[in-house]
């Protein structure tokens, strides 16, 4: 007895000290967490909103023949706004720092306004045309006034401008439509993630539509009807080690498979989901098998006690009541594959894709794909732009994810 | 019910592989060097919104990379053109030839200035390339004795050369599979080793010896790999101010607020000197066309016009704006020419 009392305080220390590891171990991943959701939240917001100029355009009717209104020089309009707005710029060097001023995309901008408003040609109209990515840091403050003119990307006289533009009032900053209705662009004001979230949709839905059926079929004939023997035994360590293989070798495999032998093209997502298949089979079938094995064997043995046939028990009893698991861990092995870019590089999804994918066969990027490539570029404005493109791939994450947890939550019977 | 469902989703997936297998592409499509990849996107989207066809479609695989898939036969599931951070090399040529890819027309682009740059905080700093060889290659010269070499002892830059500072030699750049590695070694550091005369004695009595010790760089931790992200290396210069890194000019310039570019040979790498030719590590960037898919494939040759106008890759073009240092005007009206008459390459040029 005394020897345990001797020893009891020294036990509760460790008591309390085990306790303690454990609360630090919880703050630390707290704190990594908030750490990133913080950085990408504050370096992104800012995505979400894009610098606008105003112009005055006169519609000239020598310039905008009826008959050719696509080949004319938008352009050229866009610059003599400028160059009107702005008359004490004279030199060809400073012309070309006054045209930079506004994207280039304000061009494409005006064709289509003209197209739907031909009765306005020869009238001045006033329209509000993205501003250049330089423009817009600078006015997001990303682009500091205090460092040195020579290290600064925008030089003084193109600073004065933009203040004048915004005494004006004709700079104004508004909710960036782009971000979610365009596709990729070289130019940062341009760009959306509208052809990345369209690729990663129908990639998905390739993924859905093949994996869940085989993989509920496989988790079915395995728990239930397969014999115990030591092939059944062979392929559940098989599809156990093939959860685990890194994601690139299904890339490699995809590409031997689908590309090489059946020929298929690249890039597009019904390759990309083929692939993604592959990596998420394994997660189904372990999902669906864990939870065939929670129904209760008394549930079987009742419906095979009254009659019904194997299929019949399985299909009325055992499938329904095993469905909100398996689902649940469908939509997590979706939120992996929605996630993943290298088995993508090896089929060409990794690519810069401008037009939005139309369907299962057009060239296509995902949305993780469209973040690493945006990440790998020179301009800075892509650098906020990465770290929404992250939010948006974060709530679309947490999303699928909630809808596991509430799934499982409705449906889920306990016994 | 449900098994209608299951066998006409069956269906469905059937006809889809089978019909795509047979399908013609309607869409360029272009892979290659990550270096020409900034440059080609640009064209690419501004053709696809010019023009009436669909905007190719872009991979960045590395020249190495891209000349093999390139090289790889002659059909819609081959790529039409990939780009390159170097010259196609004879091997590349014969394989392609031999995969029935025997008429390809190469196209210079312009050129590429590959910079040393570090935080714009820390000093200048002024290199000849036979400091960078010296600070870089695995083995340095041992003593003045011709043919002796030793394992690079170099720990601060002060040891490679005495008017440079004090710092450690701390420098991140690409992983081997990189053009710009490859041209880095080849323009710098085999550009500093020729500065010992039995070193480039070496080259004509045992070219392998010559190139191994010329383009092999430390692996001491002195010489840091941080892969084909060139950004991910400027954010790491401008965190740590005693690092230099190794990227294109392009990235310099977008980022002058942050990085400074060292002198190479006395010379700051800035858009007139890579120009002129006179800042000595810049290369020329190229791309390379499969003619039997010029027709088969719509907008091969508009695409072409288009990257060959002067609007693209003119003195005032757009491709200068993203960094590309463009030709002298007769070079450039060579290649123009070259482009509408579809000359293509022979093997005896390489």
């Amino acid at each position: 007895m005394d020897i345990v009392n001797q020893g009891l305080a020294r036990r509760y220390r460790a008591e309390k000290r085990f306790r303690l590891y454990g609360i630090v171990a919880i703050l630390l991943s707290m704190i990594f967490l908030a750490f990133l959701f913080i950085s990408i939240a504050a370096n992104g917001y800012t995505a979400f909103q894009q610098t606008f100029v105003q112009l005055d355009i006169h519609l000239d009717p020598e310039m905008l023949d009826a008959g050719s209104l696509a080949d004319a020089n938008y352009q050229g309009l866009v610059k003599q706004s400028l160059a009107d707005m702005f008359p004490e710029v004279t030199t060809r060097k400073e012309k070309r720092q006054l045209y930079g001023m506004v994207s280039n995309g304000a061009a494409y901008q005006l064709q289509d306004f003209v197209r739907e408003n031909q009765n306005r040609i020869g009238s001045v109209i006033q329209i509000w045309v993205p501003a250049d990515d330089d423009v817009d840091m600078v006015a997001k403050g990303h682009i500091r006034r205090d460092v040195p003119e020579p290290e600064r990307r925008v030089k003084d006289n193109q600073m004065a401008w933009i203040d004048r533009l915004q005494e004006q009032g004709r700079l104004e900053k508004r909710f960036n439509m782009t971000f979610f209705t365009a596709g990729d662009s070289r130019e940062p004001e341009l760009a959306g993630i509208r052809g990345a979230v369209a690729g990663s949709f129908y990639t998905l839905i390739v993924t859905l539509l093949l994996s869940f059926p085989i993989g509920v079929a496989a988790a079915v004939y395995l728990e239930e009807f397969a014999p115990k023997n030591r092939w059944t035994d062979i392929i559940e360590v098989n599809i156990n080690n093939l959860a685990a293989v890194p994601s690139i070798v299904y890339g490699l495999l995809g590409l031997a498979v689908f590309l090489n032998f059946f020929g298929l093209p690249r890039s597009v997502p019904l390759v990309g989901g083929l692939v993604l298949t592959l990596m998420t089979l394994p997660t189904i079938i372990i999902a669906s098998r864990a939870a065939l094995k929670s129904v209760p064997p008394s549930i079987r043995e009742a419906a095979l006690g009254v009659g019904a046939s194997r299929t019949q028990m399985v299909m009325h009893h055992v499938l329904p009541l095993a469905l909100p698991g398996m689902l649940t861990g469908t939509i997590i092995g979706m939120a992996q594959a929605l996630g993943e870019t290298a088995p993508l590089l090896m089929i060409g999804m990794v690519a810069f894709i401008v037009d939005i994918p139309g369907g299962f066969t057009d060239p296509a990027t995902v949305l993780p794909v469209q973040i690493f490539l945006w990440a790998d570029s020179p301009e800075r404005a892509f650098l906020e732009r990465t770290s929404a493109a992250i939010m948006v791939l974060l709530a679309f994450l947490v999303t699928m994810n909630a809808l596991a947890v509430f799934l499982r939550k409705k449906f889920e019977r306990r016994w | 019910m449900k098994k209608v469902l299951i066998a006409s989703l069956a269906l469905v997936f059937a006809l889809g592989i089978g019909n795509v297998g047979a399908a013609s592409r309607d869409y360029i499509s272009i892979v290659g060097s990550s270096t020409v990849y900034p440059f080609a996107t640009v064209v690419a989207e501004n053709f696809g919104k010019a023009t009436g066809f669909k905007t190719p479609t872009i991979e960045s695989t590395g020249s190495g990379g891209g000349h093999k898939l390139f090289g790889a036969g002659v059909g819609v599931e081959y790529p039409d053109i990939t780009n390159s951070s170097r010259r196609i090399k004879k091997s590349e040529f014969e394989a392609a030839a031999a995969n029935g890819v025997t008429e390809i027309v190469e196209v210079k682009i312009g050129y590429d200035g590959i910079v040393m740059a570090n935080s714009n905080r820390a000093p200048l700093f002024k290199l000849s390339r036979k400091d960078i060889f010296l600070a870089l290659a695995k083995d340095v010269p041992s003593g003045n004795v011709a043919g002796k070499t030793m394992p690079n002892p170099n720990k601060t830059w002060k040891d490679v050369n005495s008017s440079l500072p004090d710092i450690k030699i701390e420098v991140l750049g690409p992983p081997p599979t990189s053009g710009t590695r490859d041209a880095f070694v080849e323009l710098a550091m085999e550009g500093g080793a020729k500065k010992f005369g039995w070193i480039a004695d070496l080259k004509k009595k045992d070219k392998s010896a010559y190139k191994a010790l010329c383009h092999t760089i430390r692996e001491d931790g002195a010489y840091i790999e941080a892969g084909e992200n060139d950004n991910l290396i400027v954010q790491k210069l401008d965190t740590n101010p005693d690092a230099l890194g190794i990227f294109g000019f392009s990235f310099l310039d977008q980022n002058t607020d942050k990085l400074q570019g060292a002198l190479i040979d006395g010379i700051a790498p800035e858009f007139e000197a890579i120009a002129d030719g006179s800042y000595p590590v810049s290369r020329p960037l190229f791309f390379y066309v499969k003619k039997a898919h010029v027709g088969s494939i719509p907008g091969i040759r508009e695409f072409l016009a288009e990257f060959t106008s002067e609007k693209a890759w003119g003195d005032e073009g757009y491709l200068t704006d993203k960094g590309l240092i463009p030709m002298p005007e007769a070079e450039r009206k060579q290649f123009r020419q070259a482009v509408e008459n579809l000359t293509p390459l022979s093997g005896s040029d390489l």
